[in-house]
């Protein structure tokens, strides 16, 4: 990865953090926390998956919408959200 | 910058993958407007996925760039196809709205997908699809340092591989299910395609074996090891990922969606022109099976040329389209799954991730029909589409045409109303 990349700031789980510019907020998650994203129905932690869009299992809030975190680049000022009960939905 | 949201179009190419950018490219001179739709951040598909962890080829970058030099092609990354509510018409939906677009033609290059079936443990996060792993990394995803296990089957593997290994990572095993014999034969049929024996060469690695395939994943909330069967024996691998695909699959529900047929391999079907049964309707790349960019791309072409006519052009790209068919039927016969490794799921293995459903759940059940009304096994966020083509090898059951909407979408973009059209013409 290049860690030349200018330095964003994006809040996962309320907390402010730096990220590289350009990454997806999967690698994001996988940078700043443990990397999961949901809670599944039967209460299992689960991450990011297939990679690619189709599985659902790296769904999470993104600005209050919820978004596909390995298809969604990070921007300036984000608020993503792995916690919610609208995440199991 | 403006988003611009045309709502109709000549020509909606859905993929940006090879063969979408080739079929906007060759279709693109003759001035038809054409609408290039991809769920992804940026063009390129799978195989030029672009991103941080990217170094991206030339063939990926030539198209790209010579995307920008036609002003009739729109590009709309990011947006995904979510219904299709009338005759030519589609519902896209993007970050922030919904949107109907009606088109003239259309060209299918939906792509593949990565087949992935139930194993113990395969919930846990750390456990990844093979090309999964390799689309998380190029988004930026860091594995340096980190010790993984690549499983499954098929030459997507290696590359999976040999990107960990150059992001930093220490691959510990690459576990291919098929024999030797299998891929010795297969190995010997690559000298009529130099250029994929070229580019196996620089893949093949120590840690590779054959007839090996995961049975297990384990840890405390994170993957922690894993267990494999290696010939006659079983090994248990200490790491923190595990990357297992068994192959590629086509997607084919946009093409069902819009009232395409499928062939006898659950792939669109498609004839030389790379029409589909439905009328003014053409398909290419690995929706129509599974064969490599190259074959993807000149399938793309011929798409492209025959969808505005130009059909002498696209007739003389038979013979190089026939090359790669062959390629691919050699990858088919020679990667063909293990019964083994329909077999890994335990009782309460979860079968349906969306909905926990176990394997105990859903394997007395006669059909795919039967376990959706009794247990809700594919009635979750993913549709099916990891389930479903699951149960598909593990059961040999068949899917129905996938209903609308296709994935889940925001009930703002369900409202949006149809384009007005003049139904007097």
């Amino acid at each position: 990865m290049n860690t030349q990349a200018p330095s964003i700031h994006i809040t996962l789980d309320g907390q402010v953090q730096p990220v590289p510019a350009g990454i997806t907020v999967a690698a994001a998650l996988s940078l700043c926390s443990d990397g999961t994203t949901r809670d599944s129905v039967s209460g299992e932690r689960r991450a990011a998956f297939c990679g690619m869009g189709i599985c659902q299992e790296c769904r999470v809030l993104i600005n209050g919408q919820r978004r596909l975190a390995c298809q969604t680049l990070c921007a300036a000022g984000m608020v993503v959200a792995t916690r919610s009960s609208e995440g199991q939905a | 910058m403006k988003t611009i949201r045309p709502d109709s179009c000549d020509l909606l190419i859905m993929g940006a993958g090879p063969a979408g950018l080739a079929a906007a490219l060759a279709a693109a001179s003759t001035g038809v407007r054409i609408v290039l739709v991809d769920d992804n951040p940026a063009p390129g598909g799978q195989i030029w996925r672009d991103g941080p962890g990217v170094v991206l080829p030339v063939a990926a970058k030539r198209p790209r760039q010579a995307l920008l030099h036609h002003a009739n092609i729109t590009v709309l990354s990011g947006t995904r196809l979510v219904a299709a509510p009338d005759h030519k018409e589609v519902l896209l939906e993007d970050a922030e709205q919904g949107w109907h677009l009606r088109y003239d033609k259309a060209i299918l290059c939906t792509g593949a997908r990565e087949l992935l079936l139930p194993f113990p443990g395969w919930t846990l996060p750390g456990v990844t699809g093979a090309g999964g792993l390799q689309a998380l990394i190029k988004g930026g995803v860091s594995v340096r340092g980190e010790r993984i296990v690549v499983a499954g089957s098929g030459p997507l593997l290696l590359a999976v591989a040999a990107a960990a290994r150059a992001a930093g990572a220490q691959v510990l095993r690459v576990a291919e299910q098929a024999p030797l014999s299998q891929l010795a034969a297969f190995s010997a049929t690559l000298l009529r395609w130099p250029s994929k024996a070229v580019q196996a060469l620089s893949l093949l690695q120590t840690g590779y074996r054959t007839s090996s395939f995961v049975l297990a994943a384990s840890g405390h909330g994170h993957l922690e090891s894993v267990r494999l069967q290696q010939g006659g024996r079983t090994i248990d691998l200490a790491c923190d990922r595990l990357a297992c695909g068994f192959g590629l699959i086509p997607n084919t529900q946009i093409g069902q969606a819009l009232g395409c047929a499928l062939d006898e391999h659950q792939a669109i079907a498609v004839d030389a022109w790379q029409a589909c049964s439905q009328p003014d309707h053409f398909a290419a790349g690995e929706c129509t099976g599974f064969g490599g960019s190259e074959r993807a791309w000149v399938q793309g072409q011929i798409a492209g040329l025959a969808a505005v006519g130009q059909r002498a052009e696209a007739q003389a790209l038979w013979p190089r389209r026939q090359r790669w068919d062959a390629f691919a039927a050699s990858l088919k016969q020679h990667f063909a799954l293990q019964d083994a490794v329909k077999h890994l799921a335990e009782p309460d293995t979860l079968v349906c991730r969306c909905e926990d459903v176990r394997y105990s759940q859903v394997a007395d059940c006669s059909s795919w029909t039967e376990a959706k009304l009794t247990t809700r096994c594919g009635m979750g966020a993913c549709q099916g589409r990891v389930c479903g083509a699951a149960t598909q090898h593990l059961f040999g059951w068949t899917q129905p045409v996938p209903r609308l909407p296709l994935a889940p979408t925001r009930i703002s973009s369900l409202m949006q109303k149809p384009v007005k059209i003049d139904r007097s013409e």
